[in-house]
């Protein structure tokens, strides 16, 4: 029996993984597709129906660009900077409960890939890994315009990551456990935890879009003043695994904020529908699949909500981006956290006498 | 600013309601090959050489386009007609060759109010396209002169 | 496995900061330093105190080091290096007195140290867990608990009386 998980688990990962390696490929797609909407045009649509093959042209395109390295760039470094980028984003969709449990015969599969009770930490610590593909890649280059782009996205995660941190520590007040899975398991049917979290959620969200660098949060990378920040220097797939990344951290983040605010897998009336099937293991199997559906519907709306965002909003200034971030993020963090344990000690003084 | 302008989030949602409109509507592209933008009944686009109704070729080479061209797009050689070329060539004094810039061309149609003989037309429903070299965009009788009806003669 | 994996942490967490102190490009010995830190939290992963070993890269690894790296970047930190530091004999001595010394007190501090064996049957895996950890802060280690966050406050206080923007004439 251990080998059989052993082997599910093992297909488990890889499909996880070459689920996000998709998203992130058709991510791009759908950004150039979005933003051409929101501007009134049509988008790609030459290569292949729609231009659905429009990934697959870019990718082709990079591939056989020329790889330039600059002559005086830490050669090393300057290669370790975008694996370093990637293999941080492929990392951490690992602990992300995409699903509750299959029962096929006798044994039941957890749709999660390693469910560690840390798991919202090691996401927390992965995604603060993230920096350094940036800042390594940046300082070996050998050029102003990439190192400052590295300073900025280093100190601009450093910050956001502290509010983030904060916001979060309100949720875990509430769940009160680091495991994702049971996170999601607590927010069953609509019992989602936007509903006691707004604030928390808001800051969260803007943290989000500082973390994976998006406008109007996208300083490290701001074409217009830096030439494109810390991938100035880089050409080819280099250049392309530093963009991937970055979908791939959009869509980490969107499945970690749809699981701890919007209830992961969890849809309203899942125990209506679980109870109208006869045999229970056919009415979990049901609920399971649709709520794997429903999981990656909310991180897709999320997806496209970066997008929208992108679309709309124009780019912070420095300074402004440093105010927001430490003047309002973080009190309003501490307040909320504040307000959570004050409901919390209301709700049991209530409830419990 | 009031409390409510200065979190900024009305005003961003309000953005984004804008730009959520937009993403629904009509788009305005056209794709061009496929379709074509509606042209106006008196545009003026690629040059034609025009023949007669016995398939011959108007165009004396008398040079009043060439002189009415403000932007000296035009040139032309003449030659005189020999025996037997009555079917090619309605006057006795045709062009040998005949070519258009179209680079220096402004499609200004000066040409074809000049010509006395009604030989030279800017079309309705043809553009002169893009290409890779600039000999190319120098038009001559060969792709000027209106085809003929029949394909017999070539 | 567990002790084979013990042995195979603990040799690359010593490689890996050797490497940190004898790198010439200071860079290098930054990430060093940061790989040191994960072959230290896989350490804290083989004893089960997963929280300890995520918190151990969430702070150092992701947040004191990506500070290090900060303050490398804005060091030149090209060809020169070599030259700029004067090595001249009295130093090496001194140093090498120093290190010695250092050694000394280490061997002489691990030299009557017991290490704890314990007992399979008795002992409690799950101690290292975030719950136990949370209770023991906050039952038996509550006054050093709050005297770091005082420390912690203090060192906050100090880094914004330093940053803090003098009055007069802005610059910026």
């Amino acid at each position: 029996m251990d080998s059989v998980l052993l082997i599910y688990k093992g297909i488990y990962i890889l499909a996880i993984f070459g689920i996000s390696l998709l998203i992130a490929t058709y991510s791009t797609y759908f950004e150039r597709k979005i933003a051409a909407f929101i501007q009134d045009r049509v988008g790609p649509n030459r290569a292949g129906p729609m231009g659905l093959l429009q990934p697959l042209a870019d990718a082709g395109k990079l591939f056989f660009k020329e790889e330039f390295i600059p002559a005086k760039a830490n050669k090393t470094l300057f290669i370790l900077g975008p694996g370093i980028a990637m293999l941080v984003a492929a990392m951490s969709s690992a602990v992300i409960p995409f699903g509750d449990t299959l029962i096929i015969g006798e044994t039941s599969f957890d749709l999660i890939a390693i469910d560690v009770n840390i798991g919202i930490l090691y996401i927390f610590g992965v995604v603060s890994l993230g920096v350094y593909g940036l800042m390594i890649g940046g300082w070996a280059s050998n050029n102003k315009f990439s190192l400052l782009g590295a300073i900025r996205a280093a100190s601009q995660n450093i910050s956001y990551e502290l509010a983030m941190g904060l916001s979060l520590i309100a949720v875990l007040m509430l769940s009160g456990s680091l495991s994702l899975k049971v996170i999601a398991e607590q927010q069953t049917g609509f019992n989602w935890n936007i509903w006691y979290q707004p604030l928390g959620f808001l800051i969260f969200l803007i943290c989000a879009f500082a973390e994976t660098n998006r406008t109007p949060f996208d300083l490290p990378e701001s074409e217009a003043e830096l030439i494109g920040g810390y991938h100035t220097e880089y050409s080819s797939m280099k250049l392309g695994m530093y963009l991937f990344a970055e979908y791939i951290n959009i869509f980490v983040v969107s499945a970690v904020m749809a699981t701890l605010y919007f209830g992961a897998y969890n849809f309203p009336f899942m125990e209506n529908l679980r109870n109208a099937f006869d045999d229970p293991v056919l009415g979990n199997n049901v609920v399971t699949i649709i709520g794997v559906g429903v999981m990656f519907a909310k991180i897709f709306a999320f997806i496209f909500f970066f997008m929208w965002v992108r679309w709309t909003l124009p780019r912070f200034r420095y300074d402004q981006l440093m105010k927001l971030g430490w003047n309002i993020l973080i009190p309003l963090a501490i307040l909320n956290i504040l307000l959570t344990g004050g409901g919390i000690l209301l709700y049991e003084y209530f409830t419990k006498g | 600013m009031t409390l409510s302008e200065r979190m900024y989030l009305p005003a961003i949602a309000q953005g984004l309601g804008i730009t959520i409109k937009h993403f629904f509507k009509k788009k305005a592209t056209i794709n061009y090959p496929e379709e074509t933008r509606q042209r106006s009944e008196i545009w003026r686009g690629l040059h034609v050489l025009k023949r007669d109704e016995n398939g011959a070729e108007r165009c004396t080479a008398c040079g009043l386009c060439a002189v009415a061209c403000p932007a000296e797009a035009i040139t032309m050689t003449a030659g005189e007609r020999k025996k037997g070329e009555e079917h090619l060539y309605r006057e006795e004094k045709y062009a040998v060759t005949y070519e258009v810039n179209m680079l220096r061309c402004i499609f200004c149609g000066l040409c074809e109010e000049a010509c006395p003989k009604a030989a030279i037309f800017l079309q309705d429903d043809k553009l002169a396209p893009a290409r890779y070299e600039r000999d190319e965009f120098i038009y001559g009788k060969d792709r000027l002169v209106e085809p003929l009806k029949t394909t017999e003669t070539k | 496995m567990t002790e084979s994996l013990f042995f195979f942490f603990a040799s690359l967490t010593l490689l890996c900061a050797i490497m940190v102190v004898i790198s010439k490009n200071p860079v290098f010995s930054v990430i060093f330093l940061i790989l040191t830190f994960f072959t230290i939290s896989a350490h804290y992963i083989l004893l089960n105190a997963q929280f300890l070993a995520a918190v151990n890269i969430i702070v150092y690894a992701g947040a004191i080091m990506v500070l290090f790296l900060f303050v490398l970047m804005f060091i030149n930190t090209g060809k020169n290096v070599e030259g700029t530091i004067k090595r001249n004999v009295l130093a090496k001595i001194a140093g090498t007195v120093a290190g010695g010394l250092l050694f000394t007190v280490v061997v002489a501090a691990l030299k009557d140290v017991t290490l704890g064996h314990p007992d399979p049957a008795t002992y409690e895996s799950q101690v290292g867990m975030v719950e136990n950890l949370g209770k023991v802060l906050f039952t038996k280690y509550m006054l050093p608990f709050q005297l770091v966050a005082v420390l912690f406050l203090v060192s906050m206080v100090g880094a914004v009386m330093i940053g803090k923007r003098e009055t007069g004439e802005q610059n910026f």
